[in-house]
């Protein structure tokens, strides 16, 4: 309760000082309640309540440039913390005031009321589409082309902003040429620029297939390409979300990213960094090799299995492993082929662990399952299949072994190979219900066999032979 | 009289001799009428017997016969029906070559090209390569590019369709002009000094034919043994330049124009068989010197068009013949691909447990619903009918009644 009076109290207090005849005093004051504000979401709902913001934005229309960029600095401390306290700003009109500052002369102040709508824009929908309505998206277009580096990461970071919520907001800003302008910032050497360009493009792009269409028409490959490449990570994420984005609405898409050899340059993203910045790159190669089964050929012949096998087996974190899982079901589900290319790096082996261990999530686990299951249907490569026959569970263990006996009857070297690897002995002693799938395929697997091999490495068949030598009477002679 | 006391004497010996002599051939009586019926029965028996050999060898020989007939036409069913069989197996066996030939062709032509996609998979593969490795200098980019779109377009079938938007968009790719700032500083400046360079040697060249055509038209002014051309001045200490290159210059002939070959009309652009090598290709036929084939010829163009028409399969056959199993499976396959639950969905949550079904006292007692007061209302004996005829209706009934529904209005609602 004290805190909650000396709350009011330092309102109370500064209130006054901002009608103050000084200017600098006023600034003063506005500095102070922006950085209250900035600190802690309970101040700033005391700066709402104590119905500063009026006043605020009454005098944001008039002042100078010093005082103007005060005020925005607290009108975006307020709007930061919680969405109701961006409502409580729009509310009051602020809205109007920060458009009509984005057109003001000064590139600090347009710095500062870019980034006050930017941090409106950024909690839902509806904030989004008042600040659009407010018509700030043509003059933060304005505002990227301008030559200061930080307005135009501010105004960048503020157009991904609102276009990150529905396809109608990101039409919007498409509608206005940002796609153009922000295509051509790719290449500025500044990284956090580059982040904040990538991230708009990437939030542009990720709701339909028109806007992502239109945002690869805008020429980005291959120049994106170069980003992945880049020293800061956050860059290298934002570069990879973008192409994911890209690449997961149609195969024609995908397609292209493989033609320039987007494939490859995220396979090296990957192994070039560790945790959270590798998953949207995992995610973009399961995706592409989602669509179509040329394309994850494409994928296998970047080399990207073995890449992400060592990220299954690296990474600590259970949803990022979980994105591995997946998008090695999506590469190896397709034929044969495929399936015979994930098996080889054996990540099987990996992915069966990962599905029995009880310390993984349960997502982790959904994902290996299924991931193991697409890969099992089509895989032929027995030298992976055989570790199977040992660990898995039966629900698995009845499709690896339907998966033998499919490819035995045809191969002899396999057949010997299974002989000699002891797979035959396993497949005997497993127990299954007569008349039972299981049983089907071990029957079929039986009987590419000659009889005596069967019954000799049946369980049980050395003491039925030594049963046989005590109940054996030689010949009288 | 005496011989009437012997014979009366002997009367009685008589009587009893003649009983007994009755009497003894009694006892052989039966015996031998037994032996006649036995002799008797036995030939007859022998008369008989020889009778049903005969009939049974007649019997035998008739059956024989039929027999016989009977199973040769059984025979000569099997022989065709054998021969049938191995005619259609025939049949099946050639119609399965011809149908494996054709679905190969099939396959192989319309709908995938294995060897455009292994060159594809090297295109992507040293694109990639450029990746890893180039990446500084975008010129090779450009080329790589260049070069991906060059060589999926010279295949530019049908066959993968997905390629129709890669061709437009590597236009647009190859259309990417150098930017202004760029990471690589130092690619770029090395890059734009050997661009230079090379426009220049481009230069040269062009000015070097440029004089050295001008040269071979302005030949006749060079300058002969009597007449000193004009760039071989007497007052000069050394001839001009331009003396020199008229020297070595070859005038010009004026040629006859040349006969401009017009190629036949190149015929791969319009089919859908579009690998080069299938149709022979030479540009000027030798000359035929006999007379022209006599006739109206329809155009070219049409017949080749005819001929040469793309498959349009119908839809029984463009689908194989066991697609819809197949498309089962498929369907099957991916839905325990998806499954994280294998166990089989029971409709009832007490579904697995065996209870019996104990119906209701109501109706499974053996007094039943009563009918009456829900089937019919009116409590009926038929024992006590008198007759079994129903009531007759004496008055006949009322105008009104028998208009009841009939009327125009819509009171009623039965109109």
């Amino acid at each position: 309760m004290s805190q909650r009076q000396v709350l009011q109290g330092v309102m109370s207090l500064l209130r006054p000082l901002l009608l103050d005849v000084v200017p600098t005093i006023q600034q003063t004051a506005a500095l102070a309640l922006g950085r209250l504000a900035n600190y802690n979401g309970d101040l700033a709902e005391a700066v709402v309540k104590g119905d500063i913001l009026p006043q605020l934005v009454y005098s944001l229309a008039e002042q100078n440039r010093f005082y103007k960029k005060a005020a925005a600095f607290v009108l975006r401390a307020v709007g930061k913390h919680s969405p109701q306290l961006a409502q409580a700003i729009v509310d009051c009109g602020a809205l109007d005031t920060l458009v009509i500052c984005l057109e003001d002369f000064d590139p600090g102040v347009k710095e500062a009321a870019a980034w006050a709508l930017g941090y409106i824009a950024r909690h839902n929908a509806e904030l989004s589409q008042a600040v659009v309505d407010a018509g700030a998206v043509p003059l933060l277009v304005l505002c990227i082309q301008e030559p200061e580096i930080a307005l135009k990461r501010i105004a960048a970071s503020a157009l991904s902003d609102i276009s990150k919520h529905s396809p109608e907001l990101a039409q919007t800003v498409v509608d206005v040429g940002a796609i153009a302008h922000l295509a051509q910032m790719i290449l500025n050497p500044d990284s956090k620029l580059k982040r904040q360009v990538l991230s708009a493009l990437s939030q542009i792009a990720k709701h339909s297939v028109d806007l992502a269409e239109m945002v690869v028409e805008a020429e980005i490959f291959p120049v994106v390409l170069t980003c992945l490449k880049d020293k800061d990570d956050y860059v290298k994420k934002n570069a990879s979300t973008l192409i994911r984005e890209i690449a997961k609405h149609t195969p024609e898409l995908s397609q292209l990213i493989v033609n320039t050899g987007g494939v490859a340059a995220v396979t090296d993203c990957i192994g070039s960094c560790k945790g959270n910045i590798r998953l949207p790159g995992i995610m973009m190669l399961g995706y592409v090799a989602a669509h179509s089964e040329n394309l994850a050929m494409a994928v296998i012949v970047s080399k990207a299995v073995p890449q992400l096998s060592v990220c299954l087996s690296e990474e600590p974190e259970d949803h990022i492993k979980a994105a591995a899982a997946w998008a090695l079901g999506q590469i190896g589900r397709h034929t044969p082929e495929h399936a015979r290319a994930v098996a080889v790096t054996n990540t099987l082996p990996v992915l069966l662990s990962l599905y029995m261990s009880t310390e993984s999530s349960e997502d982790l686990q959904t994902k290996s399952k299924k991931a193991i299951k697409s890969i099992l249907q089509k895989c032929t490569y027995l030298p992976a299949l055989e570790p199977f026959l040992y660990d898995a569970p039966p629900n698995i263990l009845k499709h690896v072994v339907g998966q033998f006996s499919k490819v035995l009857p045809h191969d002899s070297k396999a057949r010997r190979l299974f002989v000699t690897s002891g797979g035959l002995k396993k497949v005997q002693e497993i127990k299954a219900g007569p008349g039972s799938l299981l049983q089907e395929y071990i029957n079929s697997i039986n009987s590419c066999y000659p009889e005596e091999i069967v019954r000799y490495y049946s369980p049980g068949y050395s003491d039925a032979l030594l049963q046989r030598v005590d109940s054996y009477q030689p010949l009288a002679n | 009289m005496a011989t009437l006391a012997r014979l009366q004497a002997r009367s009685t010996f008589l009587a009893h001799q003649y009983y007994f002599r009755n009497s003894a051939v009694d006892v052989f009586r039966k015996k031998e009428y037994d032996a006649a019926v036995k002799i008797q029965s036995w030939f007859r028996g022998c008369r008989i017997r020889a009778y049903l050999r005969y009939l049974h060898r007649v019997a035998t020989v008739i059956q024989k016969c039929w027999r016989g007939y009977l199973g040769r036409q059984h025979y000569q069913l099997i022989v065709k029906l054998e021969f049938c069989t191995m005619k259609m197996n025939l049949y099946n066996a050639m119609a399965v070559r011809i149908q494996k030939r054709w679905r190969g062709y099939r396959i192989r032509k319309y709908c995938f090209n294995y060897f455009y996609l292994k060159e594809y998979l090297k295109a992507v593969s040293e694109t990639n390569d450029a990746i890893r490795y180039c990446y500084q200098g975008f010129a090779i980019l450009d080329e790589l590019c260049d070069h991906t779109a060059w060589r999926l377009k010279r295949k530019n079938t049908t066959l993968f369709p997905v390629y129709s938007m890669l061709n437009t968009s590597s236009h647009q790719m190859c259309g990417f002009s150098m930017p202004g700032n760029l990471r690589h500083q130092e690619a770029l400046e090395e890059f734009a000094e050997m661009k230079e360079r090379e426009e220049k040697k481009a230069d040269l060249e062009r000015e070097e034919k440029k004089r050295d055509y001008q040269a071979r038209k302005m030949h006749y002014l060079l300058s002969t043994k009597q007449i000193p051309g004009i760039y071989n001045s007497p007052f000069r200490k050394d001839p001009d330049p331009w003396e020199l290159r008229l020297q070595k210059a070859k005038p010009l002939i004026s040629q006859r124009p040349k006969v401009k070959q017009k190629r036949g009309v190149n015929i791969s652009n319009r089919l859908a068989c579009t690998s080069a090598r299938s149709l022979p290709q030479s540009e000027i036929l030798p000359p035929i010197d006999r007379k022209q084939c006599q006739g109206p010829f329809r155009d070219i163009t049409e017949v080749l068009e005819q001929r040469y028409k793309p498959l349009e399969p119908t839809l029984w056959m463009a689908e194989p013949i066991n697609e819809l199993k197949m498309a089962r499976e498929e369907l099957r396959k991916q839905e325990w691909m998806r499954n994280i639950n294998d166990n089989m969905f029971l409709p009832f949550s007490s579904y697995h447990k065996n209870k019996k079904y104990i119906p209701l006292m109501h109706s499974s007692s053996k007094y039943g619903p009563n009918s009456y007061g829900s089937q019919h209302f009116r409590d009926e004996n038929p024992k006590k009918w008198i007759c079994d005829k129903d009531f007759q209706t004496v008055l006949p009934s009322f105008d009104l009644f028998s208009k009841y529904g009939k009327l125009y209005s819509k009171a009623g609602q039965i109109i």
